[in-house]
């Protein structure tokens, strides 16, 4: 069975569903931009906080797009899609492309204030796809916890619980070398912390190095392996709650 | 045999959705599940539709088993399940080339079964149109060209005309029927509704989760010889035992409010009841078994 065709037509669907909503494209166009502003504001200057809201947008868009995996399990589409042939993993897959390739323009819209926030552009193109990167395994991360959901309002309540300890705890508000030796071990075993830390140090020459960026991309390609892999084992499983 | 479905059981928890089912389809039969609401007709609609597992027996679909085969099962069947499972954002041909993708289909012969399909059930004319803005029956409608893109050889369909007006339930029906005489399909769907039994081939009677009775109506039918006599009264229940000794022991029951009972005459006892009880019947009807009779007898239950 064809792996691509599914997995395709599903990442186009999303894409269509998207552009149709336009006060969704609005919303996604302003709010990275807008976010960076008001928070670089406060802090005084434009620059310290620019990898935070870099990583913050493309980890929340990620994230949150799989908001509509529940969507799609309440309006019947998602029954649709598994009682077709198409191989389990193509399907998680394509729902992922679609959340990820929005959440990775969105942070691109960002990352294209890259000077504006004075930041060299030598690695703009490295970052660009480690926001590729990031965000498909962050949507991957959204998808599994969406998948056990049933209404909008636990997900949401869910992701807060997950979400936010996880951003806190990154790095994109304190440096791991700054925190109490078991901070930093509970920042050492959070993902994002390797997200955060391979673009701040891609971007900013001064940033901390808090592992090398070789070793903080292997770790967050495979945190969105292993979750595409439980993912796609638990969509095999038949369910009543498929059935709504 | 196309389907078959051997001792199937399953529970949730301590509740008994499945027990003990046991039932065939032959290849182009249109085959009805009738049962009230909870009567596991729905749970053995997923199971052939390889969207829930059994605890035990077995189900083949199409020669191969639904638990170890899923697969091969999916690409066989067709379904149509209650709730609408159409993107309601994208357009009509959109959502039908999409499913068309997920069933491995592409180019020119996907574009040329779509074509087939939205002329046939009559939606050509709204293939650009968003599903959001269609009618109930225009969406059953795409739903069907649906389930049948992938020319499966069974369609399952799930209470397929809950929620449309008469006009459109009638529509549905004549498509299905212009479908089977062109196609030879095989048919299988769910239903509580008796004039949609009454179409079927063949029927299984489900209630609580166990198979009831299996047979053509009229097969079914045959089993209560006689007419069904209805009596309308003030006071069903005095009226039942007065008919009761009247009538030398006729066992009788009160349905609904009104004194129920078969006998082998109907328009005869119907003469000798009203002469008996002049007072006591406000109304008094015979009519020939309808498969809510069978299932009465069957189950001691409604519809």
């Amino acid at each position: 069975m064809n792996f691509l065709l599914p997995t395709w037509t599903l990442w186009r669907r999303d894409l269509i569903r998207f552009w149709r909503e336009k006060a969704r494209v609005a919303a996604f166009a302003a709010s990275p931009i807008l976010f960076w502003f008001v928070i670089g504001s406060g802090f005084g200057n434009m620059s310290t906080f620019f990898p935070g809201a870099l990583t913050m947008t493309v980890m929340f868009a990620a994230i949150f797009s799989t908001m509509s995996l529940i969507e799609d399990r309440n309006e019947g589409f998602l029954l649709g899609m598994l009682v077709s042939p198409a191989p389990r993993m193509s399907l998680v897959v394509g729902k992922l492309l679609g959340g990820a390739t929005m959440a990775w323009v969105q942070s691109l819209l960002l990352l294209s204030m890259t000077t504006v926030a004075g930041y060299p552009v030598d690695n703009i193109v490295a970052a660009a796809g480690l926001l590729w990167l990031i965000a498909f395994s962050f949507t991957a991360l959204g998808f599994l916890i969406a998948w056990q959901m049933n209404s909008s309002a636990g997900y949401h309540a869910m992701m807060n619980l997950v979400l936010f300890p996880m951003w806190m705890l990154s790095g994109a508000i304190f440096p791991p070398s700054s925190a109490l030796p078991w901070m930093r071990a509970v920042m050492s075993a959070n993902p994002m912390t390797y997200a955060y830390s391979a673009l701040w140090q891609l971007l900013d020459p001064k940033a901390d190095h808090f592992a090398s960026v070789e070793y903080c991309v292997a770790v967050t390609a495979g945190f969105g392996i292993v979750l595409v892999l439980i993912s796609s084992w638990i969509v095999s499983r038949p369910s009543t709650r498929n059935a709504g | 045999m196309i389907l078959s479905v051997e001792h199937l059981k399953l529970h949730y928890g301590q509740q008994r959705a499945l027990e003990d089912v046991s039932f065939s389809v032959e290849a182009g039969e249109l085959f009805g599940i009738l049962g009230p609401n909870g009567c596991g007709k729905s749970t053995m609609f997923r199971v052939l539709a390889t969207m829930q597992s059994q605890q035990s027996g077995t189900a083949s679909v199409a020669g191969f088993d639904v638990l170890k085969d899923p697969q091969q099962v999916r690409r066989r069947i067709g379904v149509v399940f209650q709730s609408q499972s159409l993107d309601k954002y994208l357009t009509v041909e959109e959502n039908l080339s999409s499913q068309g993708h997920l069933y491995g289909m592409n180019g020119a012969p996907l574009k040329a079964r779509v074509n087939t399909l939205l002329d046939k059930l009559k939606i050509a004319d709204r293939r650009d149109s968003i599903v959001k803005t269609l009618s109930g029956g225009l969406k059953r409608r795409v739903e069907i060209a649906k389930a049948l893109l992938h020319e499966p050889q069974i369609l399952l369909m799930d209470e397929p005309t809950t929620g449309l007006d008469p006009v459109a339930r009638l529509e549905l029906w004549s498509y299905l029927d212009d479908l089977r005489k062109q196609s030879g399909i095989t048919i299988i769907l769910t239903t509580h509704m008796l004039d949609e039994a009454d179409r079927c081939d063949r029927l299984l009677l489900m209630h609580m989760g166990i198979s009831v009775a299996c047979g053509t109506p009229a097969e079914l039918k045959r089993n209560i010889s006689g007419d069904v006599v209805e009596i309308e009264s003030d006071d069903a229940e005095s009226l039942r035992q007065g008919v009761f000794l009247h009538f030398d022991k006729q066992p009788c029951s009160v349905v609904d409010g009104k004194v129920r009972t078969i006998v082998a005459d109907g328009a005869k006892f119907v003469i000798e009841a009203a002469a008996a009880f002049p007072n006591a019947i406000r109304g008094i009807s015979y009519r020939k078994p309808s498969l809510e009779d069978v299932f009465l007898k069957e189950t001691g239950a409604r519809l």
